[in-house]
């Protein structure tokens, strides 16, 4: 018990002094997870869109296994990315094993999924609320996309911010993909596996506190996100 | 555009036959009113002269393109669809997706918003309005593009006498304009004060189009006479 307390004041005078090392593990942590967060949601929210709005074959099965990838192993998805990105995989003449540009796709495969299937939930809503008024309208497909995307951007935005929460707590695809190498792949949830490893509970403590800093901001931010959509703000 | 020419018109939903076949001619110019009981099919009609019912047979035929005509004509709900949006950008919406310049569509939206008495509350989210309110927004937005043909499905029910008299003299605005109304009501008052002609609608079938004079003194349907004096039709 004692090792906690005094890791948990060795984490506040690392957060205190802003420990070099924290900061480059959490700014590095924050690029990778914001990078693929906004790769995943130029992907997942146009596709949510024509899902929501387009009758098409196949169309129940992509919504059916969009859901079901929502719970998609970690693991699996950096074993697979590894596989592809190594030298003898399909991609390995990229070279982009143990980058930070490999954490990224293995994050957009997790978190695609996830963005589609929530931004699919209010934006079938949404059309279903908007149907009649829009095809009265004459409006092409584009149009009802846009106008859907455009009047549900609060819900869009809490969604993109799940996908966020998911990609910043991961451990284990980017783990295999970056390979936690310092000063290049090393982000906050892999530098606290590694510490509590070594035994170094300060630093691994202090990891988390940011961590989990993250993390209250961002269900703070979607808490308000959803009154102001409560309250017909817009 | 006109005449709009229906024939041998025949709706079904889910295998249960909902409208027809009946036979339709509307010239420009027509304020036409629809009475029936509950369930008589006069939505279906509506929405099938608008085109956004699918018929199980026959045919409607407007003297220009299908895609033309749609471009010309709106459609006011009988609950009114709020974009979620402000006020003014409800006006701006059907401007700006017929390509209508900004600055235009801004001094349209400017001039009508005044009309309907909203400019105090035109930056606040349209959701947010009174039934009445929203209503009077609908049907100015489906002015705002100068139709030659307007739908509208009970525009003034369950609102008071004030906003009905709003509504109504708005339409009357319009129809100087040379714009073509069919409406369906269940206010055989608002029948005698806006109508040129009505059709009475009984279990899908048209069993009268007869002028508003002739309709109220000598009805030819058995049912229009039990509907005009307040008994119960069957």
């Amino acid at each position: 018990m004692n090792d906690i307390w005094y890791g948990i004041l060795q984490a506040f005078q690392l957060i205190y002094t802003l420990d070099q090392d924290l900061i480059d593990i959490s700014v590095r942590s924050l690029q990778v997870t914001l990078s693929a967060l906004v790769i995943s949601s130029l992907f997942a929210l146009p596709l949510a869109a024509v899902l929501a709005v387009k009758r098409f074959k196949f169309r129940r099965f992509i919504i059916a296994l969009l859901n079901a990838l929502m719970g998609l192993p970690p693991v699996v998805v950096g074993l697979i990315v590894y596989i592809l990105l190594s030298r003898s995989g399909p991609f390995g003449v990229l070279d982009l094993l143990y980058t930070t540009a490999a954490m990224v796709i293995a994050q957009i495969v997790i978190i695609t999924p996830l963005i589609t299937s929530i931004a699919h939930q209010s934006l079938r809503e949404l059309w279903s609320e908007y149907h009649d008024l829009l095809i009265s309208m004459n409006t092409s497909h584009i149009q009802r996309i846009k106008t859907l995307l455009w009047d549900a951007r609060r819900a869009l935005l809490t969604a993109s911010l799940a996908g966020f929460g998911r990609a910043i707590g991961e451990v284990g695809a980017i783990m295999i993909v970056g390979g936690n190498i310092d000063n290049a792949t090393r982000v906050l949830t892999t530098a606290i596996a590694l510490e509590t490893s070594k035994g170094d509970f300060a630093l691994a403590l202090a990891l988390g506190f940011v961590l989990i800093l993250i993390a209250i901001a961002l269900n703070l931010a979607t808490h308000w996100l959803s009154k102001t959509e409560r309250e017909g703000r817009w | 555009m006109f005449p709009l020419i229906a024939e041998n018109l025949v709706v079904e939903f889910n295998g249960k036959h909902i409208l027809g076949p009946l036979d339709l001619t509307v010239n420009k110019g027509d304020i036409s009113l629809i009475l029936g009981p509950n369930g008589s099919g006069k939505t279906t009609l509506l929405k099938s002269l608008h085109g956004i019912m699918k018929l199980k047979r026959g045919s409607i035929k407007w003297s220009c393109s299908d895609n033309s005509s749609m471009k010309k004509q709106m459609f006011v709900f009988q609950t009114p669809i709020m974009l979620r949006r402000s006020v003014f950008e409800n006006l701006t919406y059907p401007l700006l997706l017929r390509k209508v310049s900004n600055s235009k569509a801004h001094r349209l939206a400017t001039e009508w918003v005044e009309k309907i008495g909203l400019k105090e509350i035109m930056h606040i989210s349209a959701t947010r309005l009174s039934g009445g309110e929203k209503q009077k927004l609908a049907l100015a937005r489906a002015l705002i593009t100068e139709p030659e043909m307007l739908f509208l499905d009970e525009p003034s029910a369950s609102l008071d006498g004030k906003t009905t008299v709003e509504i109504e003299n708005l339409l009357k605005s319009c129809t100087k304009n040379g714009t073509t109304i069919m409406m369906s009501t269940h206010d055989i008052g608002q029948a005698k004060r806006l109508a040129k002609n009505i059709l009475f609608l009984n279990k899908g079938i048209l069993e009268s189009n007869q002028l508003t004079e002739t309709f109220f003194l000598e009805p030819t349907s058995p049912n229009a006479q039990k509907f005009i004096t307040g008994e119960i039709v069957e």
